[in-house]
């Protein structure tokens, strides 16, 4: 027998919509994918490992939010309540429907509206241990677990501290509708289910049987009516919500579970854009992670530009170009982004949009043949600011006896990343052709640099056959094949990460052992992968100087709690920044370590050349 | 003409009427930093672009300012962009984003 209401259309026709939408964006998102990732697609399907850690991640991440646990507990049970409370009702809704319907094909509202079809009797007390009574307890359960995590929801609207979340997202009209839906669900059901329950005196839980009881009897109106009602507002609820998906922030639900997969098959986003960028896009919960991250936000007080702006602008087909070039691009949000998102991409690619039509000319730049030597040394326009540091280099590749040449030392060429930062790929790409040139002339197997923009770029864009280090890792390799020998100052020190070499390049622990060799360094609250950045990025486009001395002094605060003796960063950018405002010593991780060679001043003394010019 | 063995110099007036301001103005509401620029000359000195050839963003800026942009669009164009101007700059001026909405200025008039 089939059973029916009319009521069961707004549900119905909500699913119909939603799954069909769902359907023509996957078939857009893999049929739009580059041929190769198509195959990468196809083959990691084949792999049953890649399906496994698929699944395995779904389960964790999209049911049991494990990323926001670690953030937040709080935060975490809100988003699991919900995530797993709904999955698991689903599921056990559907096995419950088989009990009193021997068919294997339900309509799929029959396990929804259960309620209102089937009204079981619990006639003895034993009862309680057969398979419906379990069924209406753990159905019950199940919906107070989500009503647990609704309630979390609404304490968060006014009390968002408690969740780890000092400002939330400003939601657009859609994500209101959709999520005033998505709130009405199951409070609704709760009341269609007590008072079907209450009217028909059985068939409920100890939630919903004892509620509609209650119910029943304080309220005098006629029950099945009223209990119509809700079915029918219940349903009205279910169907909106779906209507409302795909144009909502809950499109990330289907989205991000296809952008695990994604993932797991080793799809990779493209510089330019892919179809991996728009689902991407669609996978942003606009959960507003991503706003607590950023140093504009919370020392600049710019609270319109963060990710989740920019992301939810590019889904809609419009960014203000505000939203784009307003960004230090240091990777905080993206470390902190649950769902992964890379975003300094996203941003990137929506810069390159907007830069890519202005031409640039350098043919002013002559090539000339650089010499040869074993290492090639790029100080890197910022350390051409901060002298010292390319200084304390030298000194450090002669104390080492190394064949070193100084490839830019007569003003470099910029490396490109600045360009790049501006969307002006096309043109950084003349730079980046005569800096490999030069480089490649010099026959070198190693390429140093001590500016970490540079080392970025190096490692990302330029292709070189040598190696490629930053300042740090080669001075530590150097000390390590005791080509120099360090002598502690005993001096307090704080390290500051770099952006680009942190976040950007995973360097963190070689400045920070070679620091430990010749200093006392102290630990700062944020660092490494949390660590802040100086506010002196040439990411950051369009914003005033006050602002970005405000963020700078922001983080002075956090690095300085502890009166260290010195300042310590690995970034000719980050030290000129801090030097404007610190009144601690900023100095460069080379600085310190050509100070720590022993004998260092007496032997300046010894140079018969100085000595003789020190002789009045 | 006699030659009297000397010359008058070229006339160096400038007629403010005759420049175009809309670059500036253009330019202005871009970058409003712009206006507290005192001309020092500071981006010009530390300037990448300027060891290698005959850049001057601070001539740039000026010739701007005056409405006199014929000569700058090609000028624009050898900046590497890698921000020391805006590092040494005593105003605090975002230079970066200046030479953006300048070239932006020349991109939509022309």
């Amino acid at each position: 027998m089939i059973k029916f209401n009319l009521f069961v259309l707004p549900f119905s026709l909500g699913l119909i919509y939603v799954v069909y939408s769902i359907i023509i964006h996957y078939y857009r998102w893999i049929k739009s994918l580059p041929a190769v990732d198509k195959v990468k697609l196809a083959n990691g399907l084949r792999t049953p490992s890649k399906v496994l850690a698929s699944l395995k991640e779904i389960f964790l991440e999209g049911l049991i939010h494990r990323k926001l646990w670690k953030r937040n507990p709080l935060l975490g049970y809100m988003h699991m309540s919900f995530a797993l409370g709904w999955f698991l009702l689903i599921v056990m809704g559907n096995l419950e429907s088989r009990i009193y319907h021997g068919a294997y094909i339900n309509a799929p509202y029959y396990p929804i509206f259960l309620k209102f079809f089937i009204h079981d009797r619990l006639v003895l007390f034993f009862e309680i241990f057969t398979v419906p009574a379990f069924f209406r307890f753990i159905m019950d359960f199940l919906l107070l677990f989500v009503l647990s995590g609704l309630g979390l929801a609404l304490i968060k609207r006014k009390q968002s501290q408690w969740f780890g979340l000092k400002r939330t997202t400003n939601h657009s009209f859609f994500d209101r509708v959709a999520l005033s839906c998505l709130w009405m669900i199951f409070p609704l059901r709760l009341l269609a289910e007590s008072y079907t329950a209450g009217y028909f005196g059985g068939g409920g839980g100890f939630l919903t049987q004892n509620l509609g009881n209650l119910l029943i009897k304080i309220s005098p109106g006629p029950a099945e009516s009223i209990a119509y009602i809700f079915w029918w507002s219940y349903s009205l609820a279910l169907g909106l919500f779906f209507i409302m998906m795909p144009y909502s922030r809950y499109m990330h639900i289907p989205s991000e579970l296809l952008l695990i997969i994604f993932r797991h098959c080793g799809i990779q986003p493209k510089k330019w854009g892919s179809s991996f960028s728009d689902l991407e896009l669609h996978s942003c919960s606009r959960c507003g992670v991503c706003i607590d991250a950023c140093q504009l936000n919370f020392a600049a007080g710019i609270s319109d530009i963060q990710a989740i702006y920019l992301i939810r602008g590019q889904r809609d087909q419009y960014v203000p170009e505000n939203i784009a070039m307003t960004c230090m691009l240091c990777g905080r949000c993206q470390e902190a982004c649950p769902v992964g998102i890379k975003v300094d991409l996203l941003r990137l690619i929506k810069r390159r949009e907007i830069g890519s039509g202005q031409v640039s000319d350098f043919s002013y730049l002559t090539q000339g043949h650089p010499g040869f030597a074993e290492v090639v040394y790029f100080a890197g326009c910022m350390s051409h600011l901060t002298p010292s540091i390319h200084i304390a280099m030298e000194g450090i590749f002669r104390e080492a006896g190394v064949d070193y040449l100084f490839v830019d030392r007569g003003g470099s060429t910029c490396c490109g990343r600045p360009l790049m930062l501006a969307g002006k790929d096309k043109q950084s790409n003349e730079l980046i052709e005569f800096n490999k040139t030069l480089i490649r002339q010099t026959r070198a197997r190693l390429l140093v640099t001590s500016c970490p923009i540079c080392y970025k770029v190096f490692r990302e864009e330029y292709n070189l056959p040598i190696r490629i280090q930053h300042h740090s890792q080669y001075i530590l390799e150097l000390v390590r094949e005791g080509k120099i020998a360090l002598q502690s100052q005993h001096r307090k020190v704080v390290y500051h990460d770099p952006c680009d070499l942190g976040r950007g390049g995973n360097v963190y622990d070689a400045p920070r052992e070679l620091l430990r060799k010749i200093s006392d360094l102290m630990p700062v609250e944020k660092e490494c992968a949390d660590a802040l950045c100086c506010g002196g990025s040439l990411g950051l486009m369009n914003t005033t100087l006050q602002k970005k001395d405000e963020v700078t002094r922001n983080v002075l605060q956090f690095l300085l709690a502890g009166n260290p003796d010195i300042l310590v960063t690995a970034c000719p950018l980050c030290k000129k920044t801090f030097m404007k405002h610190s009144k601690t010593e900023v100095r460069d991780i080379a600085e310190l370590v050509h100070d720590a060679i022993p004998g260092r001043q007496i032997r300046k003394i010894m140079d018969p050349q100085k000595a003789e010019a020190a002789i009045p | 003409m006699i030659d009297f063995g000397y010359t008058i110099t070229k006339d160096r007036q400038l007629d403010y009427d005759r420049g175009d301001m809309r670059y500036y103005r253009l330019v202005q509401s871009l970058e409003p930093s712009v206006d507290v620029c005192m001309e020092c000359g500071s981006c010009t000195a530390t300037c990448s672009a300027g060891q290698f050839t005959e850049f001057n963003i601070r001539k740039a800026h000026t010739l701007i300012r005056r409405g006199n942009t014929e000569s700058i669009k090609a000028e624009l164009r050898k900046c590497m962009f890698c921000g020391k101007c805006q590092l040494v700059c005593p105003r605090g001026v975002n230079l970066r984003n200046l030479i953006l909405a300048m070239n932006r200025a020349i991109e939509l008039l022309g």
